[in-house]
């Protein structure tokens, strides 16, 4: 056991007023199902909030869900929060009903992946692997 | 200055990030684990009150934390929380959900909290858990509460960190039970019966008492709450401060945490002994034979 | 048949009765070829076990449905439930809605007007107008309601936590439109309940929150009399993944809180009970579907009978709309949605609903575009014109499936609700847990399955085609925002500020006394108080949820 690495320690939020909670809920227990330590904080968080809990959960990546049509603000949101505290190396990945045009408009707001409606869940498992891999934060 | 002793000043100062990696490293045991510790500010760890609450899930244990957490910060002291969750052991994964019912205070930079998974490992986690709980402290938080879930052998191991426990309980649970049977009742020092408006609250209660005084325990206290909305909070933390109080006065303090220490420093030994044995154990015998018991034992007086 | 036997007396009674009030809507209903259709198709023998678990339409304990002809006396209500962006934007889609042969409104409301927030505030962000109309005093709601005959239309609006706040609009634009309140038609939803486990959007811990509930039970009692005051809904308990008979059982355990709430309140049972009304989701799996809503309606009457000792007819009524399964909606080759809103339509029809929304094919991308808001809309209307299905009452009955599972359905949610009952009740199952945990191991297991290829979910893990994604799909303008923001501002300079603030301060009052603050919200409302001013005095006696 000792030779594997570590659990990666996962942050699952849903930011905004969104109380939509089965999708969120469902990939939190999917990243345990497939060994993640993972933070879940409940629906209706603000952006600071989220990324104050992840900063002292010292997470590898965020998972942000919104059903609520509020992804371009809100998601982009989180990753400012992050920038205020000297954090935003710390990938934040996203998913709901996002509409295409939108998805090229959260990459360019620095959110690594994007996740719609009928996304594969192995390809959601190995972008939060492949996310926490290659944040390897300095010193450790 | 090196990346620890940036750290090292770091959880000094209270900043977020160099807490919460300073966790990390030590929960992972990583290079530069044993720097930290042994340079954590050592007054604050030492006059900091370790608050152990357990209890069977659903009783209301993390909204009776965050209760207590309003509380503490109306105090202005400066919080720190471990939340321990099982891990799943099939997969090594879990899910931390404590954390929701304390989202409240996510802004509030006093006011840290920590979500740790058991990781399969007994007494492993005693210690991590215990690192983590004097990087709180050394960062100025008292109380620090470490919250668990169950009754369970490893949680147990986990209260003795504690200066003292709470054990909280909900009516029509079965819980006296159940803590009867796990000893749980010997262990705690305070018995919180918390959601008081629900029916078969007085019973438990009473239930309660009179086990408190067949055992001759009359130091143990009984606390009613109701934590959704912060009834009978302030009571219980003053029975918190009274019993912290007495038990550093009279010593019991420094004996639990002599007895804490010991525990600790010898899980930590079967850590690092732990590759050696299993390097010199395959080394020496290909096929451990049936008998594993006198095998440790030749391994064992070998090596002393 | 002998004259006095039961169904004889049921012609002569219930039917007759039914007929002069509700003639028919045709006086014959045939097929094509001339031959009549039966109204009521009945078992060779009816006898004791018949008259204990199906009974005729209309009578109890109404497994068959709530009234005697159902759709050949009047046919559901079609009602879409809609609202995006601005009063001003929703009111043109309500009047298109409206020529297009729709039968009542059904107003959507975004986050921060169900969760009490005016468009101002920081917790706004992002979501003012998204997915529903952003109200933030009665001056957004005269807009949305102008030039729709509030007389004649009746509405439902989707709004719990603040239910009391947007009801007390809904009333004074009706004044204004010189509509007396007790000619008002329609329903509130009001259920905070499932909020709680399912949806969301609380804001008060659930003893205030009941309170409000019986406040508007007590004050529309007397003075909106034909209005729903509370929709208690399994829709979104069975959106956030509850199975079938989870469905049931959580939807009418809320049922039986209210009940009870209200009775501790003094309320008279027979006097409430006749306006609450209940909603539920219609998924795919059409038999059990039908089953399901034949088994809610026989367990609520013999609640209401047994344990309530209720004595009307109209007590023992389980009334409820349906909504087609937003969750089953695929993002994958969209116009199979159609085809599967067709199956959760016709599940709701023949299992008896009052009314009916069907979701568009587009929605798991983004809000419903005009025209497909359009197709989904038609496709009652065939089910209603050209299916047959409206022209006999329940005609699954005595098929030997339909009946068995409606019989299990009953027993199994029957048994849940004893389970919370033994925790302590919903509120103490809520606070527990125990009804969340139920809900998301349900939903965590569906989707595993769906995962693992062992359910076919078409065109998602079956059948996959590759495809160009969301020709045209509606935005929100997000300018929206901005708009509100500013309107409110206006508003505040030019409304009575010394009014506003003297009518918050008596609500503050009497939300601290036991009176019903009906009448105070209603004035504050009057004097354009905004929905999140109010919300906060209330926030400030009652504390949040968390």
């Amino acid at each position: 056991m000792n030779t594997t690495h570590p659990p990666y320690r996962i942050l699952i939020a849903k930011p905004g007023l969104d109380g939509h909670d089965r999708g969120a809920k469902f990939i939190a227990r999917a990243l345990r199902d497939d060994g993640f330590e993972v933070v879940y904080t409940g629906i209706r968080r603000t952006p600071e909030e989220i990324a104050a809990a992840a900063i002292q959960e010292d997470v590898a990546a965020i998972g942000l869900s919104s059903l609520s049509g509020a992804h371009m603000r809100l998601f982009p949101a989180v990753i400012e929060a992050l920038k205020q505290a000297g954090c935003d190396d710390i990938p934040v990945l996203g998913g709901g009903v996002i509409p295409d045009d939108d998805i090229v408009g959260l990459k360019k707001a620095g959110i690594v992946q994007v996740f719609t409606p009928g996304t594969p869940l192995q390809d959601i498992l190995d972008a939060f692997r492949n996310a926490c891999r290659n944040n390897n934060p300095k010193g450790y | 200055m090196d990346f620890h002793q940036q750290l090292l000043q770091g959880i000094h100062n209270r900043q977020p990030r160099d807490i919460a990696r300073a966790i990390s490293i030590v929960e992972n045991n990583l290079p530069g684990a044993g720097a930290i510790l042994s340079s954590l500010d050592s007054d604050r760890v030492n006059q900091a009150t370790i608050l152990g609450v357990t209890g069977s899930p659903g009783v209301g244990k993390s909204t009776l934390t965050g209760a207590l957490i309003s509380f503490y910060r109306s105090q202005g002291k400066r919080v720190g929380i471990i939340a321990v969750d099982p891990s799943s052991p099939l997969t090594g994964g879990a899910l931390l959900g404590d954390r929701i019912r304390m989202m409240g205070h996510a802004l509030d930079r006093d006011v840290v909290v920590r979500s740790m998974a058991t990781r399969g490992r007994l007494g492993g986690l005693c210690a991590s858990a215990g690192a983590a709980v004097r990087i709180l402290a050394a960062s100025g938080c008292s109380p620090v509460i470490i919250e668990t879930v169950g009754v369970g052998q490893s949680e147990m191991d986990i209260v003795r960190l504690a200066d003292l426990t709470m054990m909280v309980m909900a009516p029509g649970m079965g819980d006296e039970i159940q803590a009867m049977k796990a000893g749980l009742l010997e262990v705690a020092d305070i018995l919180v019966v918390n959601k008081i408006d629900y029916p078969g609250a007085e019973t438990l209660t009473m239930e309660l008492e009179s086990a408190v005084r067949e055992n001759g325990r009359q130091n143990k206290r009984i606390c009613q709450t109701r934590a959704i909305d912060n009834r009978g909070i302030e009571e219980l933390a003053g029975a918190v401060d009274e019993l912290d109080m007495q038990f550093r006065q009279n010593g019991e303090r420094d004996r639990r945490k002599q007895v804490s220490l010991e525990r600790e420093t010898i899980e930590w030994c079967i850590d690092f002994l732990r590759p050696f044995l299993t390097d010199k154990l395959r080394k020496e015998q290909k096929n451990v034979s049936s008998d594993p018991r006198s095998v440790a034992q030749s391994l064992i007086k070998n090596l002393l | 048949m002998k004259k006095n036997d039961p169904f004889s007396k049921w012609q002569e009674n219930e039917l007759a009765k039914s007929l002069a009030r509700f003639p028919e809507r045709k006086e014959k209903f045939t097929n094509h070829g001339g031959k009549e259709i039966t109204r009521l198709a009945l078992p060779g023998e009816i006898d004791e076990a018949y008259l204990e678990n199906s009974g005729f339409p209309g009578n109890f304990p109404f497994t068959r449905g709530v009234q005697p002809t159902m759709y050949r006396g009047r046919l559901w209500t079609m009602r879409q439930y809609a609202g995006f962006s601005s009063a001003a934007e929703s009111n043109r889609r309500y009047r298109y809605l409206l020529e297009q042969g729709t039968t009542g409104l059904s107003v959507a409301f975004d986050l921060p007007t169900q969760i009490g927030y005016d468009s101002d505030d920081p917790m706004s962000m992002g979501e003012v107008g998204k997915v529903g109309v952003a109200i933030d005093s009665l001056r957004d709601m005269e807009v949305l309601f102008d030039h729709i005959p509030m007389d004649s239309v009746s509405t439902s609006m989707t709004i719990n936590s603040p239910a009391i706040v947007l009801l007390a609009m809904y009333v004074a634009v009706a004044e204004k439109q010189g509509v007396p309140a007790e000619k008002l038609r329609g329903t509130i939803q009001n259920d905070i309940l499932k909020e709680y486990v399912a949806r969301g959007t609380y804001i008060f811990p659930p003893a205030p929150s009941l309170r409000l509930i019986t406040n508007i039970f007590q004050w529309c009692g007397t003075h909106t009399p034909v209005f729903n005051t509370i929709s208690i809904s399994g829709y979104h308990i069975r959106e956030a993944g509850s199975t079938a008979v989870q469905e049931v059982a959580f939807t009418l355990a809320n049922g039986i809180t209210y009940v009870q709430t209200a009775l501790d309140a003094g309320l008279e049972l027979d006097v409430f009970a006749r306006r609450l009304a209940f909603f539920f989701n219609a998924s795919s799996d059409l038999l059990e579907e039908v089953a399901k809503f034949r088994a809610a309606r026989r367990l609520w009457a013999r609640i209401m009978k047994e344990r309530f000792k209720a004595t009307k007819p109209s007590s023992f009524m389980l009334r409820f709309h349906t909504q087609t399964a937003g969750n089953t909606l695929t993002a994958q080759q969209i116009d199979n949605n159609i085809v599967r809103v067709t199956i959760q339509a016709l599940a709701a029809v023949l299992g008896g609903t009052q009314s009916l929304h069907t979701n568009s094919r587009d929605e798991a991308l983004s809000l419903p575009t005009e025209e497909s808001v359009r197709t989904a809309l038609r496709t009652q209307q065939i089910l209603a014109h050209e299916s047959g299905v409206a022209s006999t009452v329940d005609p699954l009955a005595g098929s030997y499936f339909i009946e068995n599972l409606t019989d299990s359905i009953e027993k199994e949610a029957l048994e849940l609700i004893e389970k919370i009952d033994k925790a302590g009740g919903v509120v103490a199952a809520i606070e527990e847990g125990f009804i969340q945990r139920q809900i998301e191991n349900a939903a965590y297991e569906y989707q595993k399955e769906i995962e693992s290829g062992e359910r076919l979910i078409v065109g998602v893990n079956s059948f996959q085609v590759d495809e160009e994604k969301s020709a045209s799909t509606l935005k929100v303008d997000p300018e929206i925002e901005n708009v509100q923001v500013g309107n409110l501002s206006q508003l505040k300079e030019t409304r009575d500020n010394n009014k506003v603030r003297e009518s918050l301060n008596e609500l503050d009052r009497a939300a601290r006394s036991e009176t019903n603050l009906f009448p105070y919200v209603l004035n504050a409302v009057k004097e354009y108080a905004t929905l999140g001013e109010i919300c906060n005095i209330l926030r400030g006696v009652f504390g949040e949820y968390r």
